[in-house]
């Protein structure tokens, strides 16, 4: 639950980022209808303009369908989930190991670090 | 559609230019900031639009006709200053606004006002000034207008009731109506904005979609007018 939103980037994309992520952590679930828009601003502290533009994208990505009458749902599409949680996974991964490259750590030497750390 | 325009208005106040040339057209279902420092304009301009002051020169429309009896049906209006007189009881209030608005809805200003826990027989003078801005917004909300306008809405009120009172602009305004906030406390508010309106010297000197200005500068509302208008 919850949302928190840096003010200098556009409110619409981290609303997107954020979606996302509760959809693919399984917070929303599959098949689960999602809240108004008027609830969601309203939840979010957000703009309902900005949250329709927001879930309009979500819709394009196919994480989100509209039935009609009875507002919006969570995808039933497993491949659509898994894929986009592989894609964030290797975007947070690929961001890691290009960081380390900068400390001239190489890639073994990553996965050793990670192998000790606790938690 | 458009709900307000403003074309070539200008205002004075005897030899000082209050307003100069605002050119401005409001459409259904936004929220729009109008955002400026003390005494740029920006009460002049909503007095204007709710027929309050007139014009030195140029015009003001409110769905397409000059403001009037229709206006003041459409607009809903938070003055700067609370009116009701200290001896009113929160009931009055609301008896008042019924005589005077068909659109009030007093259902919804009931349910609010005890969603706050407010006895409806507490006299005004008894009332925080935090309270009293609550009670205010509560009755300009609780109407079915086309367009709200809140001069100054979160002055002086502590952060938890500016959050409340966020929350309650954001829930209750009527479906494709729109919002006109007007405020200095930009942080406070900038996310919760379709538009924003700066207006300095009594100019409007940038009128913007937020999050294509966020896009472009690379940086919060609050940053870009802080840089526009540095001291």
């Amino acid at each position: 639950m919850g949302f928190i939103f840096d003010n200098e980037r556009p409110i619409y994309v981290q609303l997107v980022e954020q979606i996302r992520l509760k959809i693919v952590s399984g917070e929303y679930k599959m098949n689960e209808k999602l809240p108004s828009v008027r609830d969601f601003a309203v939840e979010a502290k957000a703009n309902p303009n900005t949250v329709q533009r927001a879930l309009v994208e979500l819709e394009k990505e196919g994480l989100i369908y509209t039935e009609s009458t009875s507002g919006k749902f969570v995808t039933n599409d497993e491949r659509k989930l898994y894929d986009i949680k592989d894609n964030i996974i290797k975007c947070k991964v690929s961001c890691l190991i290009s960081d380390m490259e900068l400390l001239g750590i190489k890639k073994e030497e990553v996965i050793k670090y990670l192998k000790n750390m606790k938690g | 559609m458009t709900i307000l325009e403003c074309k070539k208005l200008c205002k004075n106040y005897d030899e000082k230019v209050a307003l100069k040339d605002v050119n401005l057209e409001v459409k259904s279902g936004k929220i729009i900031g109008l955002l400026g420092k003390n005494g740029s304009g920006k009460t002049t301009l909503i007095k204007l639009i709710n027929d309050l002051l007139t014009p030195t020169s140029g015009k003001v429309l409110v769905e397409g006709s000059a403001p009037g009896i229709n206006s003041k049906e459409v607009i809903s209006y938070l003055p700067e200053r609370t009116y009701f007189s200290s001896e009113m009881k929160v009931i009055d209030t609301i008896k008042y606004f019924e005589d005077f608005y068909k659109n009030f809805n007093k259902e919804k200003a009931f349910k609010l006002l005890k969603d706050l826990d407010l006895d409806i027989n507490m006299k005004i003078s008894k009332m925080s000034k935090g309270m009293r801005e609550k009670l205010q917004l509560i009755l300009v909300m609780s109407r079915d207008a086309k367009l709200y306008i809140l001069d100054e809405p979160l002055g002086g009120v502590d952060p938890a009731t500016r959050d409340y009172i966020l929350d309650t602009i954001l829930s209750n305004f009527c479906e494709g109506a729109s919002v006109i906030i007007s405020t200095h406390l930009i942080s406070d508010i900038e996310r919760i904005l379709d538009e924003v309106i700066f207006i300095d010297n009594g100019e409007v000197k940038l009128h913007e979609t937020t999050d294509d200005l966020r896009e472009k500068e690379n940086a919060s509302i609050d940053e870009i007018f802080r840089r526009m208008f540095k001291c």
